[in-house]
């Protein structure tokens, strides 16, 4: 408000003149165009650097061999088929363990949960709380919980799905909760009215009609995970995988990981895999926002 | 009056709940429907609840995961040497436990990282909220959150092999190694880029149209109105959105562990090489430690650490959005 005050009391000193369309052209607005209109462009070029960079370090690299051969001591014979099957079991587990949850988790508190209670706040603030926990304390917290209940090996897909659902889990929530919280509330007073019970409107109608914002969000939430490689150092996974993981107590190795293993090797071939595996990675995670687009633009209601 | 009202309530509820006699119309009364016991339906409740504990639990297993082998690593080693102690050395034989060394590398990385991430965030968000039509909105901001999206160990391999190699050595031939602060740190703050600038063009589209308009009107051009009406008002927004920044900035793990370097010592330069907080549970994490052992324990004592600080960070950022939520 004194910003409002300040410019009041200089207003009559001022030349008529300011109006926008001159005040527009002076020199100081322009150059500010331009530094708003610069910080944008540091953006957009750095992205499009990193791209061709990744393009052309590994783009002869990209190509069959890069999914059929398993990792090995020499960069010319060395693939990433391990880890793209460790990825694909990690990510699918994460999935089946943490949509169901934080789907339940979205209902209680949007539909049944009485806000004004001390459970239900406490249950917000940590939810707001857990998504900006940094991720490599998740990957402590699994391991702590592996060594709790005497898993001897720490380096099994069960375990590396925990990690990352905890991580996702609030994401989940929240994106969920805005999917519910878009549905209009004359369907669920209708649906009430016509003597279904709460738990029937919100299965047959709340659910229904939010499922096209919960896929949206689940995928999204589901391709920060498949990106995150921290927690899963802590649980072993940058362990040398020559077989192909077969269940939830299998060992394992993602992609993330893989990269992040031959990103640290000496030799230029190694660096030139990481970058190969790095557009497989990319590829994978602008296919899936994609998807996420689609199914919002495709199916979303508009009320 | 009060008395009298209590004692009717009580009577409907008894026959509502007993279920039995029908009104004179010979329709059972309305609250026998809605009161009707449902098993069925209070069991899906109490797993839906149980659901939502989840959150609180993960808190909680966090906290105690954390605390009960720090404990055990405090028994071993003063507090006051763990937070004031200027060297760390936790695998040498004349072990020493500081973690000051491992604090300077996080400030380096956090602040360059938010030197980038800051100007440039705002700038993005001043310009979508203020000057961008629509149109050209929607095209930019989805580039813009792209960003967010990359994985962090695809910033690593680039910050290390491109940023690092060929433009600090080859193309600027600075004086520097095999890894740098900077390098890891001005990655890292074009990756937290969308989240300063989404989080700010909230809260500036959040500013009413009439304090724009109040301002035009005063013969006010967009610059001015932008930095001296729109920016102060949104002002909270902002500070939140720097907040969670500097919480992303400190919790990030795989860009510091590839790019910013392995040696645990105090850095003073931004060219110099160093471990953050979280690039040391990284690394530890590839070494086999056993249960119970301190390295083991150490590993814990710097996650609390790293646990306390984006915990109070993130408790300033969440009451900051309330007050400009609240604001308008």
């Amino acid at each position: 408000m004194r910003t409002l005050q300040d410019s009041l009391a200089g207003a009559p000193t001022m030349p008529l003149k300011t109006g926008k369309a001159h005040g527009e052209r002076r020199a100081g607005p322009l150059i500010f165009l331009i530094v708003l209109w610069l910080s944008l462009a540091v953006a957009v070029i750095f992205l499009l650097t990193l791209i061709v960079n990744l393009l052309l370090e590994g783009g002869s690299r990209f190509g069959m061999p890069l999914f059929t051969e398993y990792p090995s001591s020499s960069p010319d014979r060395a693939g990433a088929r391990p880890a793209i099957l460790g990825s694909i079991w990690v990510i699918a587990t994460t999935a089946l363990l943490t949509i169901p949850l934080g789907v339940a988790a979205a209902l209680h508190l949007e539909e049944f949960a009485d806000k004004k209670h001390w459970f239900n706040r406490i249950i917000e603030l940590n939810v707001q709380n857990l998504a900006a926990v940094p991720s490599i304390v998740y990957g402590l917290l699994a391991l702590a919980f592996l060594a709790l209940i005497g898993v001897r090996d720490k380096n099994i897909v069960i375990g590396g799905a925990l990690a990352l659902s905890l991580l996702i889990l609030p994401v989940i929530i929240i994106a969920t909760r805005e999917a519910i919280r878009a549905v209009p509330s004359e369907i669920r007073d209708g649906s009430l009215a016509l003597g279904a019970t709460k738990w029937q409107t919100t299965w047959r109608q709340v659910l229904p009609a939010s499922v096209p914002g919960i896929a949206t969000g689940s995928i999204l939430a589901l391709s920060r995970a498949l990106g995150e490689a921290a927690p899963l150092l802590l649980l072993g996974a940058l362990v040398f995988v020559s077989f192909d993981p077969n269940g939830l107590l299998s060992g394992f190795t993602t992609l993330p990981i893989q990269i992040f293993n031959w990103t640290g090797r000496p030799q230029e071939g190694f660096h030139e895999l990481a970058a190969a595996a790095s557009i497989l990675l990319l590829g994978l995670l602008l296919l899936m926002n994609g998807l996420a687009i689609f199914i919002r633009n495709r199916y979303q209601k508009r009320w | 009056m009060l008395a009298n009202t209590t004692a009717s309530d009580t009577e409907a509820t008894t026959t509502a709940s007993t279920g039995g006699p029908t009104t004179p119309s010979g329709r059972p009364p309305r609250s026998s429907l809605a009161g009707r016991a449902r098993p069925g339906e209070a069991v899906i409740k109490l797993v839906l609840r149980l659901a939502a504990a989840v959150a609180v639990l993960t808190t909680i297993g966090i906290v105690i995961a954390l605390l009960v082998p720090a404990i055990g690593f405090f028994r071993e080693v003063q507090v006051f040497d763990f937070l004031f102690g200027d060297r760390w050395a936790p695998r040498f034989a004349d072990a020493s436990f500081g973690v000051i060394p491992l604090v300077t590398a996080t400030l380096w990385t956090t602040a360059i990282a938010l030197l980038v991430a800051v100007p440039l965030g705002l700038g993005a968000a001043i310009f979508l909220s203020e000057y961008a039509r629509p149109r050209v909105r929607n095209t930019l901001k989805p580039i813009l959150e792209l960003l967010a999206g990359i994985p962090t160990v695809v910033y690593g391999l680039f910050a290390l092999q491109f940023i690092q190699t060929t433009v600090f050595r080859e193309w600027l031939r600075l004086d520097t190694g095999a890894f740098s602060v900077l390098a890891a740190g001005l990655v890292m703050g074009v990756m937290i880029i969308p989240t300063v600038a989404s989080i700010s063009e909230d809260a500036m589209s959040a500013v009413p149209m009439s304090l724009r308009q109040g301002s035009f009107a005063l013969g006010a051009n967009r610059m001015q109105t932008s930095l001296r009406v729109v920016f102060p008002a949104a002002l909270s927004g902002v500070m939140a959105a720097v907040v969670l920044g500097i919480s992303r900035a400190v919790g990030e793990t795989m860009i510091v562990a590839i790019a910013a370097g392995s040696q645990a010592r105090i850095v003073t330069g931004p060219l110099e090489q160093g471990q953050t907080m979280t690039g040391f549970i990284a690394n530890a994490a590839l070494g086999d430690s056993r249960v119970g052992s301190l390295e083991y324990d150490t590993l814990y004592a710097v996650g609390l650490l790293l646990f306390l600080i984006t915990l109070i960070v993130n408790f300033i950022s969440i009451r900051l959005v309330r007050r400009f939520r609240q604001a308008y």
